[in-house]
């Protein structure tokens, strides 16, 4: 995209055009100098549109959950925009996004806007090229943005850093608790929910998910165990009007604020670590192969051979 | 000389392990390694207990003691396309050419339950099949074609109870006694969420709807086979001939159970059940699996259902050769493949067989090609002689030791669906699509590497060819006149008769009530076949499946 | 080495047999590509918006019911109005030479019939959209 290209891609992105907005995507997406150039034109469209994040195990239902909350929100009128992450494959490279298979006709509903994301590997990356891909949703007027994810590891990190309230899902079938507890998911959960409620042992699980809640050191926000049958859109409308609730929460005591500067210091923190590791790399691309070779055959140590390549870096800043 | 036949193993399987395996040919269709030699220590084989005679439980041998002596198996081309008024002149054409039975193939849009006119059926109406949106189609249909005297075979399915419907008034119509009809409707819903995909409404209400089927079938049309359970569909999608033969079998025991929890007795409905297997290449492989078959629904519905009549034991099938088998490229020889096939089909012992036409992975088969296609069937019965002796593979130990191993995968995937809870939740949970997408991708890896040679395809190939031989085109205009003789239809007919009877499906689709009563009186009053849909769709829902690639 | 392909996978109209979509959708992605697979019945509407929304360099549409003729134009047209003039519409399925023929004439990338090797199927895409993303700057 030339930058007379990117000149005429905002302007249509500010009049509204999809297409124009799928672009701005990819090019945030992709990072460098010309994403820069984006989000500096965008930032002050901002609105503070409400971020959920949807995250948790496999299989448990959680793109028939965020179909059933994008049509809540569609039918009290709010545009949405709804960024669906999967995992890449880390030996080829290549994913397979298929949420949008549960979203069927909402693709072509003009007030929905859906993007499907590959994690891409990048370690600490996904936090911010979802963050920044949402920034993009909400400067084109969605008024209520979801990140959905599956949570087996870092992306529930990712999209905890992306939004503002996390709903961690979970479904009756067996084992789904306790690899949530395992996977740390309880952790990043602002809101419970159990899905395919209608399934035998939701009330179990439920207990189970409150026991070990009331285990935990009291905070401010109590977070709630909540029971959706998402594919007949049952508990729909509680889950949303808990989610408004974290938000009033979040307002109220400050912590919404928090969060955001919370977010913004990882995000300069991010920035600042790429940037001095590309310009430390380039820099020291070339040395390190035969400091490697002096570590491998026990001359010196991975610590020796970095401090040495440190000193020589900074001295060169300098 | 069993000593002999494993010094002579041995050596060949010492011989074979000295080649890369990824090289090796000398796998089936289905990955499956095929042994260079079996003898007779190899197969644990127990006359009276694993064979018996044919006729006989476990009928592994076949349904009837004298076979194609006693009854030539039915030659049944499955044929449909354009209006009814098209499809019915290929009817009487082929019953003029000695077809012995009729088997309808419906188009897109009246297999997922849409009219003509439907916005979504653009493009496809009268395309894969005959379009049927009413009774007055259904009329059209069979126009001149006495159903009393006749059995029909209808591969339909999420809408197959309505269809049926449909069946039964235009036969009332012609005069016909319902309680004589006979033939078979495919209402294999199970198969669908599977593998093809055409279903609607969610697994339960859909499985529902078939019960009824069972039901009034049972009660009133004691000859009709409501239910052909099929893994034609399964093998299509890509499984392997173990998973086609597993995955049948075991929606044929879900829709037992659905049965026998509605209040059925097993040996009311269980004779009526009757089956649909595909025909592939790997000879010997797909007899093993037709025998199998027969043994395991013996053993199963003897032992597990305690079915008293030996016919609910039967598993009688209709077979079709492998519609993925045939290529593009020198489309000619699609015949052979065809030919080879169908010997296949009749050597494991089917009942009613289909041929596929050599241009059938081009277009819909031409007339030329479809009469080639039922003369091979004419060959096989009375030139070649094979249907002369009675399973005449019995007793080879390669093909008892192969009949063996499929009733052991099979029994083995039965304890996997069981460990998931049954077919609907496994099939909830992807089981199968994940399977099924495993098989194939790993059958088209095979190719790629050429692991698996297919003829015209990846060897052997006409750097020359050039596409010659003529393909039957659908005409632009059967959507025009289909929609142009429902619009007429609509006004024609008495709305208030009409309403009425809709309001009586959603009402008993509610109540829970057999719904075969209603879809009648439906489409008497010429309610569409869009019409009832879109009523049960207000009360059941949609489905959408799980995401497996 | 730039980013990854975008290919939406797509089976368009009401025909439900996937096993083609799926062995492709696996093909690209083990080829390194992102694969938006949107599933089964998907109108050319559906299709084009998602084609959009998802800033895909190709569409790969699956048909083999026949009705190919009506859906790749449909969706050509729609794309273009969309302005995805750009991307790259292929496919393949149940399709004669003829039709073929005519379909690429009017527009519409290769199309790979019955028995055609993924291997060809991603080499194609890579080479076009290669070709295409070589007269931009990265």
């Amino acid at each position: 995209m030339l930058e007379t290209d990117l000149d005429r891609t905002l302007e249509a992105f500010f009049t509204g055009q999809r297409r124009a907005a799928a672009r701005l995507i990819s090019v945030v997406e992709n990072g460098g100098p010309r994403a820069e150039d984006v989000l500096h034109q965008l930032y002050p469209r901002l609105t503070g549109a409400p971020r959920l994040g949807i995250t948790g195990p496999p299989g448990v239902g959680k793109s028939t959950l965020v179909d059933a909350l994008v049509r809540y929100h569609r039918k009290h009128d709010r545009r949405v925009g709804v960024v669906a992450v999967d995992p890449t494959s880390p030996f080829t490279g290549g994913a397979v996004l298929g949420d949008r298979v549960r979203m069927g006709d909402l693709t072509t509903d003009p007030g929905v806007f859906i993007r499907s994301m590959a994690t891409r590997g990048s370690l600490g990356g996904l936090a911010r090229a979802t963050k920044e891909v949402v920034d993009v949703l909400e400067a084109f007027g969605q008024q209520m943005l979801i990140v959905e994810t599956v949570g087996v590891g870092q992306t529930e990190m990712d999209v905890a850093q992306a939004t503002d309230s996390v709903v961690v899902v979970l479904s009756p079938e067996s084992g789904d608790a306790i690899q949530a507890m395992k996977a740390g998911l309880m952790e990043v959960a602002d809101i419970l929910v159990v899905n395919k409620a209608d399934r035998p042992g939701a009330g179990q699980m439920v207990r189970t998910l409150e026991a070990d809640l009331a285990m935990r050191p009291h905070s401010e926000w109590s977070v709630p165990v909540l029971v959706t049958v998402a594919s007949k859109g049952e508990g729909i409308a509680e889950l949303c009007a808990a989610v408004d609730e974290h938000r009033v929460h979040l307002e109220q005591s400050g912590d919404l604020a928090d969060r955001r500067r919370r977010r913004a210091q990882t995000e300069i923190t991010a920035v600042l670590r790429d940037r001095l590791w590309q310009r430390a790399h380039a820099r020291l691309a070339d040395e390190i192969p035969a400091w490697a070779e002096r570590v491998a055959a026990g001359q010196e140590t991975p610590y020796t051979a970095a401090r040495s390549l440190m000193a020589a870096f900074l001295e060169d800043s300098e | 000389m069993s000593d002999r036949s494993d010094d002579t193993t041995r050596a060949l399987l010492g011989s074979l392990h000295q080649r890369p395996s990824n090289d090796d040919p000398h796998v089936t269709v289905s990955g499956r390694e095929i042994r260079p030699l079996v003898g007779p220590d190899d197969v644990d084989i127990d006359h009276a207990r694993d064979l018996g005679e044919p006729g006989e439980y476990p009928y592994t041998r076949g349904v009837h003691a004298s076979m194609y002596r006693g009854k030539m198996w039915t030659m049944r081309q499955f044929a449909g396309f354009g209006t009814a008024q098209q499809t019915n002149e290929r009817y009487r054409f082929l019953l003029s050419r000695g077809q012995t039975g009729l088997s309808v193939a419906f188009d897109l849009p009246t297999l997922m339950g849409r009219d003509s006119d439907d916005p979504w059926c653009m493009g496809e109406v009268g395309k894969c099949g005959v379009a049927i949106s009413s009774l007055e189609d259904m009329e059209t249909l069979f126009d001149g074609i006495p159903l009393a005297d006749i059995s029909t075979s209808m591969t339909i399915n999420s809408p197959a109870a309505i269809i049926w419907a449909m069946y039964i008034a235009a036969a009332e119509k012609q005069g016909a006694d319902i309680t004589k009809l006979r033939g078979t409707l495919q209402n294999d819903i199970l198969k669908e969420f599977i593998a093809q995909k055409e279903f609607i409404f969610p697994p339960l209400p859909s499985m529902k709807l078939v019960v009824d089927t069972i039901e009034y079938g049972t009660n009133e049309m004691p000859q009709f086979n409501t239910i052909s359970i099929s893994g034609y569909h399964i093998r299509e999608a890509g499984s392997t001939s173990v998973q086609e033969l597993a995955f049948t079998l075991a929606d044929g025991f879900a829709y037992v159970d659905a049965a026998i929890e509605a209040g059925l007795d097993v040996d009311d409905f269980a004779p009526r059940l009757s089956f649909f297997f595909n025909s592939h290449l790997d000879f010997f492989e797909e007899i093993a699996k037709f025998r199998a078959a027969r043994r395991i629904w013996a053993r199963h519905m003897k032992d597990r259902y305690k079915a008293k009549n030996p016919r609910s034991w039967l598993l009688r099938f209709h077979t079709q050769t492998a519609g993925c088998s045939l290529t593009a490229q020198q489309p000619m020889l699609n015949v052979v493949r065809t030919a080879y096939e169908a010997l296949a089909g009749v050597l494991g012992g089917t009942q009613s067989l289909h041929t596929n036409s050599l241009d059938e992975a081009l277009a819909l088969p031409s007339e030329e090609s479809v009469e080639i296609a039922l003369r091979t069937q004419q060959i096989l019965a009375h030139e070649t002689g094979v249907a002369s002796t009675v399973d005449p593979l019995a007793g080879s130990y390669f093909v008892e030791k192969l009949t063996n191993d499929m009733e052991a995968g099979a029994e083995a995937y039965f304890a996997r669906i069981n460990e998931l809870g049954g077919v609907v939740p496994a099939l909830e949970e992807g089981f199968f699509q994940r399977e099924i997408a495993d098989a194939a991708h790993w059958y088209q890896e095979a190719l790629e590497r050429k692991q698996r040679v297919v003829v015209g395809v990846n060897e052997y190939v006409n750097p020359d060819e050039k596409q010659q031989i003529p393909l039957l085109r659908i005409d632009k205009e059967v959507a025009q006149t289909q929609n142009a003789k429902l619009a007429a239809l609509k006004t024609r007919r008495d709305p208030a008769a009409c309403a009425a009877a809709l309001k009586r499906v959603e009402q008993t689709a509610q109540d829970g009530g057999n719904l075969m009563p209603p879809f009648i009186e439906a489409v008497k009053a010429y309610a569409s076949l869009g019409e009832i849909i879109e009523t049960l769709k207000g009360v059941y829902g949609e489905y959408t499946e799980p995401i497996i690639i | 080495m730039g980013r990854a392909i975008r290919v939406l996978v797509a089976k368009a109209g009401l025909d439900g047999h996937d096993r083609g979509a799926k062995v492709v959708a696996r093909a690209l992605r083990d080829a390194g590509m992102e694969v938006i697979y949107t599933g089964i019945r998907q109108t050319p509407e559906m299709i084009a918006e998602a084609a959009v929304q998802e800033d895909v360099d190709a569409v790969g549409l699956s048909l083999l019911s026949g009705a190919h003729m009506h859906i790749f134009p449909e969706v050509q047209r729609l794309l273009n109005d969309k302005g995805g003039d750009d991307i790259l519409l292929t496919g393949g399925g149940t399709i004669s030479d003829e039709d073929m023929a005519e379909l690429r004439a009017s527009g519409v990338g290769q199309l790979f019939g019955p028995g055609a090797s993924t291997r060809d199927i991603v080499e194609y895409i890579q080479t076009e959209i290669g070709g295409r993303r070589a007269g931009e700057p990265s």
